[in-house]
């Protein structure tokens, strides 16, 4: 095995996802040598990318399995809505036109695209579909990268970036049990957000935090993140919040992914732990909704929810990876959840009393609205009424946190007195830049690409 | 289609797993088993035992997904419904026992042929022919007749009943040209094993794609047909047009025979070395032995066929002829119960899919 202590390194990347491996492949076809420190094991390597399904493209006609176009302009404006403005917009404008090439390179370093999925062809036009998904992506990557000659280690957790007035002199690790001391002319940080780490996140939200489950991976600690604010690195992004959604509250803790995703609050009456409910279920369509439940039951006691449906709905929406709870009864569904029989029966009953009659759509904003309810439900209201009934219950699901390292277009990581001279960011610890707020889909792995990419490329520029 | 036969512990597991998959659906391009699952939302016995015949195990749902173990979600997809297809095998094959013992153990397989060629020795050594040219000299074209017709014929009705018990079990419906045809085209081309992308399967590289395994299996198959090919011109030409054994190189025997037994044989040694490096985890591993036997009497069966016809004319004739029939009839006997039954319930499966596809 290579000397990790006493080889120079051209270029060392910290972290082992898509950002991070972008970097190291473009650092080491530039003909360094890289050294990628992960810090989880072998099986749970990727850290988030693991857990992404596509890469949103822009794209002047039909490009590989994207159909139609998606320009600059149109795709700036997607991402204007979801951040409501908390973006650069320069940095932005380049990632977006920057994307197009990235897909074409992807291709190129054994990532194989698929047509959008069933149940996601809305997005057919603007994202590209990872066939097999993220961790088929980072397999190829990894391959790519082992092709490349780039050595990587394997639960190897960096503790320190050590910096000596503008430049990073050494990357501290341990590995195996033991600290070693790593040199490299550059370096490259990409090693995520600290939704990983509890503690933080409790610190950051309030004690609440503690009930999240976490969607993604648990390695992403953010223990270089705060090695670097201590450091005095500038940061971006609002540090006291995080993406969340509202997923099955039987989730694992961490690392549910995907699976762990309900889609059946349009359809359905959404209860607190009193049996109240508190939040329009019917106020837009699902994909547009489904970022602000995260933080609706976050805000209820003990931070958890319960869906209700009848027999009329369960096959309307995505399966879920749990079966839903199921009874004859509204009392005996609400036994079983462990809810207040009393009070559930009453607002299911009101609910089903302020129903109206009319024509239900459940692709559409149908309209059918309840009446004299507060809060309303203002569309697919239809009484929750035809056995046997089903509940599941939700708990906010944390996805990414938004407090990152302030980069410029060059992916440098700065200070107050100006960039470091070797050192770049790029992928989620970065993210906040960009993605200042909301979340667009397949967003974060453009931001990983094209920032790992650039990273990549200027360490190895840099490296000689 | 939901029946409600209570389902078997392997069922259950991969009932579990196929549920997980069915909220995920990350691998949805890479073969025929994802669409199909993806209509449905529940999944009864059948659905279970047509997707299971469905996965051609190219693995690359396994190296893809993040559920795998250690995660407590514990997805192993080509493993569990491995399990579920020899299962299946052994519960449509007619009469079950001899599946138990083909499918999963080598060494059951290993006295099958010792068996063949012991009784083609008895044959030729007992039942020596007055008269005949070439191997009919060893043994008279009557008694190789006598012996393979029924050994062709049992085997043949045997499949046919496990694949009808099949068809009810998977709720298939009338047959059509078209439906078949896709089916055979699949075949051909081994659609399912080449990964979605064109690039190959998962196997002896792990994580990394390759052609090689898909490769050596189309070499076994067209291998095969073009042996099976050459016996049947054989038989045309003994009986609609006296022409006897044996056949110049330039005959139809020959020509289909050669290649095909080539093909045939540098198949099954490709077969069995990826057989050697991939995770036996990711398959039937209990029945791994059975498997690898059935390769190795599949490729012998092709290769001593090529080399009795190398030997013609020399002594050795009646020890080779012995041989070759021996291990052609271990492998005709034993093909309703061996590895070999999976190529009949695989082209019921496609069949079964093409009409799940509305073809």
């Amino acid at each position: 095995m290579t000397d990790i202590e006493a080889t120079d390194w051209g270029v060392i990347v910290v972290g082992g996802g898509n950002a991070a491996l972008c970097a190291a492949i473009e650092s080491a076809e530039a003909g360094h040598k890289v050294l990628l420190l992960e810090c989880a094991p072998e099986p749970y390597r990727g850290g988030n990318s693991r857990h992404t399904r596509n890469f949103r493209c822009m794209h002047s006609g039909p490009l590989s399995v994207l159909t139609d176009s998606y320009g600059e302009d149109e795709y700036l404006d997607d991402l204007m809505r979801v951040t409501k403005g908390k973006t650069d917009e320069s940095l932005a404008r380049m990632t977006i036109r920057s994307s197009e090439s990235c897909l074409p390179w992807m291709e190129r370093h054994g990532v194989a695209f698929q047509p959008s999925l069933s149940g996601t062809l809305s997005l057919s036009r603007t994202n590209a579909f990872f066939l097999g998904g993220g961790k088929a992506l980072v397999n190829a990557y990894y391959n790519c990268a082992s092709d490349l000659g780039v050595t990587v280690l394997y639960e190897a957790e960096v503790e320190h970036i050590g910096i000596d007035g503008d430049t990073c002199t050494h990357v501290e690790v341990t590995h195996g049990g033991k600290r070693l001391t790593a040199k490299g002319k550059s370096i490259v940080l990409a090693s995520g957000g600290f939704q990983g780490n509890i503690d933080w996140l409790a610190r950051a939200w309030g004690p609440s935090a503690r009930n999240f489950l976490i969607r993604g991976t648990p390695y992403n600690r953010g223990k270089i993140l705060a090695d670097m604010l201590e450091q005095g690195a500038d940061t971006v992004g609002d540090p006291t919040q995080c993406h969340a959604v509202a997923i099955d509250g039987r989730a694992p803790k961490f690392d549910g992914g995907i699976v762990t995703r309900l889609d059946c609050v349009p359809f359905s009456v959404v209860v607190n732990r009193d049996g109240e409910r508190f939040y329009d279920e019917g106020e837009d369509v699902w994909p547009k909704r489904y970022a602000i439940w995260g933080r609706l039951v976050a805000a209820q006691p003990d931070q958890v929810g319960y869906s209700i449906i009848d027999s009329k709905s369960l096959e309307l929406f995505m399966p879920s990876v749990f079966p839903p709870v199921k009874a004859d009864t509204i009392e005996e569904l609400a036994e079983k959840m462990g809810l207040p029989v009393a009070p559930t029966v009453t607002t299911i009953r009101d609910f089903n009393a302020a129903c109206r009659p009319g024509a239900f759509h459940p692709t559409e904003l149908d309209g059918l609205a309840t009446e004299g309810l507060e809060p309303p439900k203002t569309n697919w209201a239809r009484p929750i009424e035809d056995p046997p009934f089903y509940g599941y219950s939700l708990r906010p699901g944390v996805t990414f946190t938004y407090l990152g390292l302030k980069v410029d277009k060059g992916a440098k990581v700065h200070t107050a007195e100006g960039p470091l001279s070797n050192v770049w960011a790029a992928g989620e610890i970065m993210a906040g830049s960009i993605l200042g707020q909301g979340y667009l889909a397949g967003f974060g792995m453009t931001i990983g690409t094209v920032f790992g990419r650039i990273a990549g490329q200027e360490a190895a520029a840099h490296a000689g | 289609m939901l029946d409600k036969t209570p389902l078997s512990p392997t069922q259950e597991e991969a009932a579990r797993q196929i549920e997980i998959c069915n909220a995920c659906r990350y691998c949805e391009g890479y073969c025929a088993v994802f669409p199909a699952m993806f209509k449905e939302r529940a999944f009864g016995a059948g659905d279970i035992t047509q997707l299971a015949n469905l996965c051609h195990n190219c693995r690359g749902c396994y190296y893809a997904c993040q559920y795998t173990e250690p995660h407590e979600f514990a997805l192993n997809l080509p493993g569990i419904l491995a399990e579920a297809r020899t299962e299946s095998w052994e519960r449509f094959a007619w009469p079950p026992a001899p599946a138990k013992l083909f499918q999963r153990h080598g060494v059951a397989l290993a006295a099958a042929f010792v068996l063949g060629i012991a009784a083609l020795f008895w044959a030729v050594a007992t039942l020596t022919p007055a008269s005949g040219a070439g191997f009919y000299a060893a043994l008279s074209h009557g008694i190789m007749v006598a012996i393979f017709l029924p050994a062709f014929a049992f085997p043949a009705l045997a499949l046919a009943m496990g694949l009808r018990a099949y068809w009810r079990e998977t709720g298939g419906g009338r047959i059509t040209l078209a439906q078949l045809k896709d089916a055979s085209l699949s075949v051909a081309r081994m659609r399912n094993l080449d990964g979605g992308h064109g690039k190959g399967c998962n196997f002896e590289k792990g994580n990394r794609f390759s052609q090689a395994r898909r490769h050596a299996h189309q070499a076994v198959l067209w291998g095969f047909l073009l042996c099976f090919a050459a016996t049947c011109s054989g038989t045309v030409m003994h009986y609609l047009f006296g022409l006897e054994a044996p056949y110049a190189i330039y005959s139809l025997p020959k020509l289909l025979g050669i290649p095909g037994g080539l093909l045939l044989t540098l198949g099954c040694i490709g077969l069995a070395v990826l057989k050697t490096k991939a995770d036996p985890e990711l398959g039937t591993h209990t029945a791994w032995g059975g498997e690898m036997a059935f390769v190795l009497l599949l490729g012998l069966t092709g290769f001593s066929g090529l080399v009795l016809y190398a030997a013609t004319g020399t002594g050795a004739v009646p020890a080779l002829l012995a041989l070759h029939l021996g291990a052609v009839l271990a492998f005709f006997l034993t093909t309703p119960y061996s590895k070999m039954a999976h190529g009949f319930y695989r082209m019921a499966a496609l069949v079964r899919d093409a009409q799940g596809k509305g073809i």
